[in-house]
């Protein structure tokens, strides 16, 4: 019964985003204003949906829905989305949703792309500090793929304004500066939570295995990323980096990540790695 | 009378060369050519416009081959042997006129699709023409309709919105780089006319504050105080470069004032803040290699005139919807002209008399409960007595044909008198 409700919420998540999604790329081809705010509702139904499509997941396998790569996937999916709405909330970035809505949606199909088998959990990791340490870790993931999202209009719009030749999106994508600053909040609140991921991470650690690091390969490559958004926020604050600098790194940094989640699993192995 | 038909003859930019256009007869005032064109056989109104890109002439007129030459000779003065003109110009009859001079004022026909000032050129013929009584009914109607259109062109769609001048270029970069320039500051460098025009809109824009370097301080001072800035010598520029966000230069000068290692260090005292540098001066100011360090742009006036240029393709898309709006207003117009003849007038007076006589009795008759049949159709039959006594007089007027009035003022007057006018849905 759970297993068939769950299926089903999965699928209304990923058919409304992709609705959202469309209508966002609607909004960004035609500008008609009307189109957007229809977007918008349509991405905080795909939130909402996607919230009860994971506690779903959670009643179905009785812990945080992360052991699996399907369900790490969508739960990133989550994070980004919220971290988008949250953003959304506070300010605005001309067609910032098109390209957030674009990343959310192809994260989902790559998670129903996967296997939906449930990951059983070994006894040693059934633990309250699995629900924090990922989500913790998955919010600050979900920024700075925004972050990430921020980069890439950015770098588009700086090489409009760079060569002179304006295209399509130059009237479509926002001011250097909007952007800049996009990235400034979503990096530092991306780089707070993942600070916070690493220590939670430790904590956990600890409490399984009575160590509080291990040199285990998610580890190290989770500390590369940390280090490599640490450089990022400090020279910010001291050097002055900005632009199209701390956009390449934003991208860089979002590389990182994505490696830490799926390349580390994939080509390293070790005690994070889902579905063994 | 039904013969007469809207003639409209002219040449513009797209029909004929420039070195065309200037041996056109009609320099000076409008008043000498108008008196010319009413001496013209056949002319009953007239109406002359005539702007550096345009000459063009709208008649109410027997149309005829005749008319023709008379209204080339009339225009080229008979520098240009007739075939020749024929080439240069064009001849619209009735609605393809309408539609041109719709075309026209809303400055859909117009070298620049968009620009405001056609509008004004064509009301200030049109004081011209009605000054010299040259105008009539149906083209106090028509010229009056365009600027209408042209109002509703300009409101319902972007046309004009859009920069084409170098200097609303230089503002729309700006907004893209920094997004609202409350807090910017400019520095021009240069005391020149067109940088000082691109300041006042950057000023209209909210511009912080604004810093005038120039070789001579006291024209630095002069334009400094028109901005409520401050004026720095030309030796500070690198200097001032640590505080400004937008820098216009425009200096006279022969070389590159301003180079790239100048710049480099700047940017590092900056916190690597972006640089706007905008060069509209020939030969250029600034070197173009600034372009390549990060967080400065710099656009010289070819690249800005690059800018107007997109900006005008922009236009082109609203053009489009107010063509839309042409061919309506052309249609609605079209509507009306057919009422100004005779035979509509007649039958639209008689209705509108129907009408109120027939509203009238179906409001009193119910009251009148104590008549019988026979006396109630006596007072439907007095009604329609005394709607057909007073119409009597209006309609012998409308249809004889007398050479004092012109039919259509004619129906003009009684269509006003009696309140026809409400072809406007």
């Amino acid at each position: 019964m759970m297993t068939e409700i769950s299926y089903l919420l999965f699928q209304t998540v990923l058919a409304v985003t992709f609705l959202a999604c469309a209508a966002y790329v609607v909004f960004f081809i035609s500008r008609n204003k009307k189109v957007r705010t229809i977007a918008r509702w349509i991405l905080i139904a795909s939130g909402i949906l996607q919230t009860l499509s994971l506690i779903s997941r959670a009643l179905l396998t009785g812990y945080a829905p992360v052991t699996s790569q399907h369900e790490a996937i969508a739960f990133f999916a989550w994070a980004t989305t919220w971290a988008y709405l949250s953003f959304r909330w506070r300010y605005t970035v001309k067609n910032f949703g098109t390209f957030a809505s674009l990343l959310i949606l192809i994260l989902l199909m790559i998670s129903a792309a996967v296997s939906r088998e449930p990951a059983p959990l070994v006894p040693a990791l059934q633990s309250w500090w699995l629900p924090v340490h990922a989500g913790v870790s998955f919010v600050a993931y979900g920024f700075l793929a925004l972050a990430f999202c921020g980069g890439l209009m950015y770098l588009l719009q700086e090489k409009e304004l760079k060569s002179k030749r304006f295209g399509y999106f130059f009237s479509r994508l926002p001011s250097l500066d909007a952007l800049d600053q996009l990235n400034s909040h979503c990096l530092t609140a991306g780089f707070l939570f993942l600070t916070l991921g690493i220590i939670t991470g430790t904590m956990w650690a600890h409490q399984a295995w009575g160590s509080y690091w291990q040199w285990d390969p998610k580890e190290t490559w989770s500390l590369i990323t940390w280090f490599i958004y640490l450089i990022q926020v400090h020279q910010r604050i001291t050097g002055g980096w900005r632009g199209k600098r701390a956009a390449v790194m934003a991208i860089l940094g979002f590389s990182a990540v994505v490696f830490t989640l799926w390349g580390v699993t994939f080509l390293l192995g070790g005690v994070h790695s889902y579905a063994h | 009378m039904p013969t007469e038909r809207i003639l409209l003859v002219g040449v513009n930019h797209t029909s004929a060369p420039l070195a065309v256009r200037e041996k056109m007869a009609l320099t000076g005032g409008y008043e000498e050519p108008l008196q010319r064109l009413s001496t013209i056989p056949g002319c009953r109104e007239y109406y002359l416009l005539s702007t550096c890109n345009r000459v063009e002439l709208l008649l109410v007129a027997e149309p005829g081959a005749q008319l023709e030459d008379e209204l080339i000779r009339f225009l080229f003065g008979g520098r240009i042997s007739a075939e020749k003109c024929r080439e240069y110009i064009y001849i619209y009859y009735d609605e393809k006129a309408v539609r041109h001079l719709f075309m026209v004022a809303t400055s859909l026909d117009s070298m620049i699709i968009g620009e405001a000032q056609i509008l004004g050129q064509l009301k200030e013929a049109y004081r011209h023409a009605s000054r010299q009584h040259s105008t009539g009914p149906l083209l106090n109607r028509l010229l009056h309709k365009s600027f209408s259109v042209a109002k509703r062109v300009r409101s319902e769609t972007g046309i004009g919105s859009s920069a084409v001048s170098i200097s609303y270029a230089a503002v729309q970069l700006a907004k893209k780089i920094f997004g609202s320039l409350k807090d910017k500051k400019v520095l021009l460098v240069g005391a020149g006319e067109m940088a000082e025009l691109a300041a006042e809109h950057l000023v209209g824009q909210g511009v912080d504050e604004v810093v005038v370097a120039n070789r001579t301080l006291s024209r630095a001072v002069d334009l400094a105080k028109r901005f409520n800035g401050t004026a720095v010598s030309l030796e500070e520029l690198v200097l001032q470069l640590e505080r400004v966000d937008i820098l216009i230069s425009s200096t006279g000068a022969s070389g590159i004032i301003l180079h790239k290692d100048q710049v480099r260090p700047v940017m590092r005292l900056r916190r690597n803040k972006p640089l706007f540098l905008i060069d509209i001066a020939v030969p250029r100011d600034l070197d173009p290699g600034l372009n390549d360090l990060e967080n400065v742009f710099v656009y010289d006036i070819d690249d800005l005139t690059s800018v107007v240029e997109l900006n005008k393709s922009e236009r082109e898309k609203e053009a489009v919807k107010a063509g839309r709006i042409v061919d309506e207003e052309v249609l609605k117009f079209q509507r009306w002209y057919k009422g100004m003849d005779v035979t509509p007038t007649i039958a639209a007076m008689r209705k509108k008399a129907d009408d109120i006589c027939r509203m009238e009795l179906e409001k009193t008759l119910p009251r009148l409960q104590c008549l019988s049949d026979k006396e109630r159709q006596s007072v439907e039959k007095m009604a329609a007595a005394i709607i057909s006594k007073i119409l009597y007089d209006p309609l012998v007027f409308l249809k004889q044909d007398s050479c004092k009035h012109d039919s259509k003022v004619k129906v003009d007057m009684l269509r006003t008198i009696f309140g026809l006018e409400d072809d406007n849905e």
